[in-house]
């Protein structure tokens, strides 16, 4: 990528954490992709709004032995990473709220979400 | 856009999100597993004859023989392609969104 030149990434998340390695890939890739300061916005669909899930515990002791990894996503903010986007249905077939997620979300309706996907240069799914 | 479902939908949710924020004049590529939503006499066939009047659904050839099926037995509307044409599809309609 050439100096200068800014692209749109979507980062599209589909599923929940700690069943499959995607969620944790997705977070590796956006967090080298920052390096390289283009537009990020990371975008949460179906289980994939499990993974915003607070109070997650995966510790030895109470939990399932492995990284707690989405203490992360409230990390991103210091990467200048600030658009994080819910799929309203998705979030609402799960029986969830804004107020049960770790970080601060746009939820949004599927037609901005697709409005959205149309403005992206690169589209990295997950 | 070009949209990629890989899936079956008997398994997953995968086409019916890929439907749900596909936008008009997107096109839709379903191969491997995904082909099955191209069948005749599926459970699917009215969400694809449907989606026939937004997008344009094309299934890759070579997953439908790898099952044992032909083109014959699938929804009229949906085009058959080969590899090239999946090279085709990603360069006229890039972006790519997976649906994986």
């Amino acid at each position: 990528m050439s100096e200068g030149v800014t692209k749109k990434f979507m980062y599209l998340n589909r599923k929940a954490p700690y069943g499959t390695i995607y969620a944790l890939e997705s977070l590796e890739v956006v967090l080298i992709g920052a390096a390289f300061e283009q537009e990020v916005n990371l975008v949460f669909i179906d289980d994939g709004v499990y993974q915003l899930k607070k109070n997650q515990n995966t510790g030895v002791n109470s939990g399932i032995g492995v990284k707690d990894f989405s203490k992360t996503y409230r990390a991103l903010e210091d990467y200048d990473i600030n658009n994080l986007y819910v799929d309203q249905e998705s979030m609402n077939a799960r029986g969830l709220t804004e107020e049960d997620f770790i970080v601060p979300v746009q939820v949004l309706a599927a037609a901005q979400l697709r409005e959205l996907m149309q403005q992206q240069d690169v589209i990295l799914s997950f | 856009m070009l949209h990629t479902v890989n899936k079956s939908p008997f398994e997953r949710n995968s086409l019916e999100s890929c439907l749900r924020f596909a936008s008009p004049n997107d096109a839709v590529l379903l191969y491997e597993d995904g082909i099955y939503a191209a069948l005749k006499g599926t459970k699917f066939e009215t969400t694809m004859t449907n989606a026939l009047q937004q997008f344009k659904i094309y299934v890759l050839a070579a997953d439908l023989e790898a099952r044992g099926l032909k083109t014959d037995r699938i929804i009229a509307g949906i085009q058959p392609t080969d590899y090239g044409g999946f090279v085709d599809l990603v360069v006229e309609y890039s972006p790519v969104q997976a649906w994986l």
